[in-house]
């Protein structure tokens, strides 16, 4: 059996419990990402304070790595500066394309939390979009939301 | 044929064909997957596996025969010239099609596009006969809710370049054709009628007759998408009536890289091309060119050559096992999995639930489990299957889920393969603590 490599007890509590799930208000932004080869959808609203994550709001179906992936980064950026969100965004991606390397998800744990449960799934590419996909929405987001609080300008 | 088939549990009948005889004949079924586990392959719908003989064929005209056919006058131009017509040849046969009807492309997808791109080209041809079918505003384009995306995004496209409308016959509830409205969908202004014979996620056998009568009526090209059937069922041009039949090479134990367009000659003569250039042309001047008769004029470039042969072998390899006997021995598994799913607390199959009018293609539901997940679960355990939409997103949204976990069956499935499945959906639900 490898799956519990993949299916780490952490994953399966995010996907049966999600945290922060449900559409709220305010939001400067409401992106909606699907994943076109197997149907899975997440929509996803951000919405900032000065240039803090005050809230992450989302709706979503899709597999437990999909659903998990978005409770676990629900609770990494929540507080963040946008940069910083991003940058944690930047480090999930190298833990998807470390191919199950364990060295890599040491190095990563103190910045990724429980989101470094997702090691495993980096030795499955036909998943690892599934995990990818709240961050490249949350990615989206902060651009729409930057650019609505903030035109013309960088934050 | 047609009656559900049970049988209690450890008492199984034979089966049509020779399991152990067939699957010798597949190099790729001696592998193992996911540390030692034997390869349970329940995805040849979206792809088959080779048998020997199909690699040996493309292999034997590589080391022997190698030479662009219809090109040069040397011993190999004139040998691989040969080997390609006289596989057109078999392939043809294979559906009742004289040679000359048959025209390769590179998949079911290609021969759709090309049969889209002939009907919008056709609009603006300089040659009058090649504007017969022209498609243009007010007409009609008629699919139904059941196809897979490469017969539906086509037309889609086609009616956006013309102006014409895409109109569709819905489903019912128990996965088969809505045709309470067929003579309303079907009428006089529809150019052409796009279906499938059998549903690549439903499993459904449509009954074509009826659709091709009506289409008749009303004087529409009927295009038919066999790429789940020809594969499975025996399939004869005449009776079926239609004016296209297109399927894929891969999908029936042959290389990739290979698809077949049958149409009437009456009405491939009267198409414009899709692809244009070399091999399809009669003159070529600076000014203008005209063009060669079918099927040339619609095989542009040189060939997929070896693929071709390949597909020649693999229709030989099933003309061996009979399509009656691939047909029953698939009815028959089928009926067994359908029964071994039905067996399984929380499993819903989307779908016709017996096997009437219903080919080797089982697509369902786990209660609580999204079927990426159960698929992980049975790769674990060395099972194949395919989990998604299947490239028929309209369906699953017309049944309400998100997407399904899709079995389906070939020549070398057997018992032991259902088994497999329905003891991996159970670990699946022990795994996610859902039974």
């Amino acid at each position: 059996m490898q799956l519990e490599s993949m299916y780490q007890e952490i994953i399966l509590d995010h996907y049966k419990n999600p945290h922060g799930r449900g559409l709220r208000e305010p939001f400067e932004a409401e992106v909606h990402h699907v994943n076109p080869t197997c149907g899975d959808e997440v929509t996803l609203r951000l919405h900032l304070e000065g240039d803090t994550v005050a809230d992450v709001s989302y709706e979503g179906m899709g597999c437990s790595i999909s659903q998990a992936s978005i409770s676990a980064m629900y609770d990494l950026v929540l507080g963040k500066s946008v940069t910083e969100a991003l940058a944690t965004g930047e480090d999930f991606m190298t833990l998807m394309q470390a191919k199950g390397d364990p060295t890599v998800a040491e190095k990563l744990e103190d910045t990724l939390e429980d989101a470094v449960a997702f090691a495993g799934v980096s030795k499955y590419p036909a998943r690892i979009k599934c995990a990818l996909m709240s961050w490249m929405a949350l990615k989206d987001a902060s651009a729409r939301a930057l650019a609505t609080t903030n035109p013309g300008g960088t934050p | 044929m047609t009656q559900t088939v049970s049988r209690p549990v450890g008492a199984h009948e034979p089966l049509p064909l020779d399991v152990e005889a067939i699957r010798a004949d597949f190099p790729i079924l001696t592998r193992t997957v996911r540390d030692g586990k034997r390869l349970v392959y329940l995805d040849s719908g979206a792809t088959s596996q080779k048998p020997r003989s199909v690699l040996d064929a493309e292999r034997w005209f590589y080391e022997n025969v190698n030479a662009a056919p219809h090109r040069g006058a040397h011993a190999l131009a004139e040998e691989a010239t040969g080997a390609y017509e006289a596989a057109r040849a078999t392939i043809g046969g294979f559906i009742g099609a004289p040679d000359r009807e048959i025209v390769f492309t590179r998949n079911t997808t290609e021969a759709i596009n090309l049969v889209a791109y002939a009907l919008s080209n056709a609009a603006t041809a300089k040659e009058e006969e090649f504007r017969t079918y022209a498609v243009g505003q007010g007409d009609e384009i008629v699919v139904t809710e059941m196809e897979h995306h490469a017969n539906l995004v086509p037309w889609q496209q086609l009616c956006e370049r013309t102006g014409a409308t895409l109109r569709w016959l819905g489903l019912t509830d128990d996965g088969r054709l809505d045709l309470s409205d067929l003579a309303t969908v079907v009428n006089e202004r529809t150019k052409l009628v796009a279906v499938t014979q059998q549903s690549n996620i439903l499993g459904t056998i449509n009954p074509l007759g009826e659709i091709v009568a009506r289409a008749r009526e009303v004087g529409a090209l009927v295009l038919v998408d066999g790429a789940q059937s020809v594969p499975h069922q025996p399939v004869d041009v005449t009776e079926l009536g239609a004016d296209f039949l297109v399927f894929s090479g891969h999908k029936m134990l042959g290389p990739t890289g290979v698809g077949v367009l049958w149409g009437r000659y009456e009405v491939l003569d009267k198409l414009p091309p899709f692809l244009t250039g070399g091999s399809m042309i009669e003159v070529v001047r600076m000014e203008g060119s005209t063009f060669a008769a079918p099927p040339q004029r619609f095989e542009a470039g040189v060939p997929m050559t070896a693929q071709v042969i390949g597909l020649a072998a693999a229709v030989e390899y099933l003309q061996g096992l009979g399509m009656d006997t691939v047909q029953a021995h698939e009815e028959a598994i089928t009926g067994y999995a359908l029964q071994k799913l039905a067996e399984i607390p929380g499993v819903t199959v989307v779908g016709p639930p017996d096997t009437v009018a219903r080919g080797g293609a089982v697509s369902f539901t786990v209660e609580g489990i999204h079927p990426h997940d159960v698929g992980q679960v049975l790769d674990d355990h060395g099972i194949a299957v395919r989990v998604g939409h299947h490239c028929a997103w309209p369906v699953v949204r017309r049944y309400g889920v998100p997407a399904t976990t899709r079995a389906t069956f070939y020549v070398h499935t057997g018992y032991d393969d259902i088994d497999a499945l329905a003891d991996g959906i159970r670990a699946a639900q022990k795994f996610f603590g859902t039974a």
